[in-house]
């Protein structure tokens, strides 16, 4: 081959040309399998990073609590007075408590936390790995035999599955103290009486449910915003690209996972 | 003044011996047949253009990627067929210095240099770690920054900072990638004594890649010129520069130009 003086190393000249779009596809889904895979492998195995995950979960878990208080509030207050007109139609003023604790705990709580924890957590673990890849710092890692699979993927993941099913929790009873609020100022109703009507009818199922639902969540947000950040393309442009796909898949996955267990919730229910 | 070179070469010993080399990525071919020995003690230098794979032969030497040909063998090991445990351990006996210095910007300087040593060497106690990092960092002469973080440092201190982080894991040989890319020259020439400095009272050998002809010559007992991805001239600095070869002129004649 007759040298080019002018073809130097970029990160196009270093791509393998693929086949077609649709070889693309499955070549995706094979990587991310071994990634989940390699998570597996390497997550519960010694020696642990203990310190680490505690440093993420603050970052994941306590760090969010300021924006989780505020939109879980607004969130309950909302939706209450949003409900009132329909069910004062039928008198049925009297069922906001448990009409309320229903949605929050079903759906509204882990929807609203993951949504939020996608654009929080996910680009931000996203943007953070891309960058790191950018300076060779993964790199720098990985030659110095510290396993950066573990200390940076695993941890992030383990965090995030921890984490955001405890903020589903405080979301669900934040919402529930801004559902309070509305109803106590309209109808006059008491801290006890309110809470005795709003959890009356919700069953281990519900809080199982939505339990579980937490979990998958958590860990798909980490997993995503890890995926994409470990595999970015290099240059600043890839830290962007990671960023955003973080989000982007990770809500979308999301609302899928949401149809899905809500089906599978259903079978249990009849 | 400048610092006299002295190296303690053992040519009866080769720490990295590579055969016939070859990589592409796509249709590019990027190294096509590169053999190269480094002796035990040994700094020496790999000259080329930008893009011509000269980190790219670094980072297969230290098996962050794979070759489609040829051998690598390094210090007693072919790098191809270790599995990752094998090939973990041969990483902590090579130290890699990073062209920006990858310095985890997230840590302090004592994190970035505690981070490899806690995790390789898990028995340290608090004060053998402590005793150690500020050891590796005054031998770089940096143990005034301990507590910053690396946005607070300038690029030479970075470069340093990186150097000391390798060492600290006591590596048998360093790969320097680019260690005066976008300095002054007083840094530079720091840097280069540097490098000098860490062969001398660490043993190591060493590959330097740069396409700074002064850091070549202060630094490298042989210097490999790396063209049309093989290397066309081995020697000392004034053999391989001893040519009629215009493209190795022209490489000569800029940098001293400029």
């Amino acid at each position: 081959m007759k040298p080019d003086y002018n073809n130097v190393l970029t990160e196009e000249t270093a791509k393998p040309k693929l086949p077609s779009r649709f070889s693309v596809f499955f070549e995706d889904i094979y990587l991310v399998y071994r990634f989940i895979l390699r998570f597996f492998k390497e997550a519960f195995l010694p020696p642990y990073e203990f310190k680490e995950f505690v440093r993420q979960c603050y970052e994941v878990g306590y760090r969010s609590f300021p924006l989780i208080t505020l939109t879980g509030f607004i969130t309950g207050l909302v939706f209450t007075k949003q409900s009132r007109p329909s069910l004062a139609e039928f008198g049925a003023t009297s069922w906001i408590p448990s009409l309320v604790s229903i949605a929050i705990f079903r759906a509204l709580a882990p929807l609203v936390t993951a949504l939020i924890a996608a654009g929080k957590v996910g680009s931000s673990i996203g943007a953070e790995l891309a960058s790191m890849k950018v300076t060779e710092q993964i790199d720098a890692m990985e030659v110095s035999a510290t396993k950066p699979f573990k200390f940076l993927v695993c941890m992030r993941v383990l965090a995030t599955t921890v984490s955001i099913p405890i903020l589903v929790m405080y979301t669900a009873l934040v919402s529930m103290l801004g559902a309070f609020v509305n109803v106590t100022t309209n109808e006059g109703t008491s801290f006890k009486a309110f809470f005795q009507d709003a959890f009356e009818p919700l069953s281990f199922l519900d809080i199982n449910t939505s339990l579980v639902k937490s979990i998958v969540f958590g860990f798909t947000i980490g997993m995503v915003g890890c995926y994409q950040g470990f595999n970015s393309d290099k240059g600043t442009e890839g830290v962007g690209k990671a960023a955003n796909s973080a989000v982007v898949l990770g809500m979308f996955l999301v609302f899928v996972e949401e149809v899905v267990i809500v089906q599978i919730s259903g079978f249990f229910r009849t | 003044m400048e610092k006299e070179k002295v190296s303690f070469i053992d040519r009866s010993k080769s720490v990295i011996d590579i055969k016939n080399l070859e990589k592409s990525f796509g249709d590019y071919e990027v190294l096509r047949g590169i053999d190269l020995e480094v002796y035990q003690g040994e700094n020496v230098v790999v000259l080329g253009r930008s893009g011509t794979g000269k980190s790219v032969l670094i980072k297969i030497i230290s098996g962050l990627l794979k070759p489609d040909t040829g051998t690598v063998n390094v210090l007693g090991q072919d790098v191809n067929s270790l599995n990752p445990k094998e090939l973990e351990k041969l990483r902590l006996r090579i130290g890699f210095s990073f062209q920006n210095s990858a310095l985890y910007d997230s840590m302090t300087v004592r994190g970035n240099l505690e981070f490899p040593l806690v995790r390789n060497q898990r028995n340290l106690t608090k004060a053998e770690v402590n005793e150690q990092v500020e050891s590796v960092l005054d031998a770089v002469g940096l143990l005034q920054t301990i507590n910053q973080m690396p946005s607070e440092l300038s690029g030479g201190q970075r470069k340093r900072i990186g150097i000391a982080r390798t060492l600290i894991l006591k590596p048998e040989i360093m790969m320097y990638d680019e260690p005066t890319a976008g300095l002054d020259p007083i840094t530079c020439l720091e840097i280069n004594h540097l490098i000098n400095e860490v062969q001398q009272r660490y043993h190591t050998s060493s590959i330097i890649i740069t396409h700074d002809l002064t850091c070549a010559k202060m630094t490298g007992d042989r210097v490999a010129m790396l063209l049309d991805g093989k290397f066309m001239r081995t020697g000392t600095f004034k053999e391989v520069f001893d040519t009629d070869d215009e493209r190795v002129k022209t490489f000569y004649t800029y940098n001293f130009i400029q």
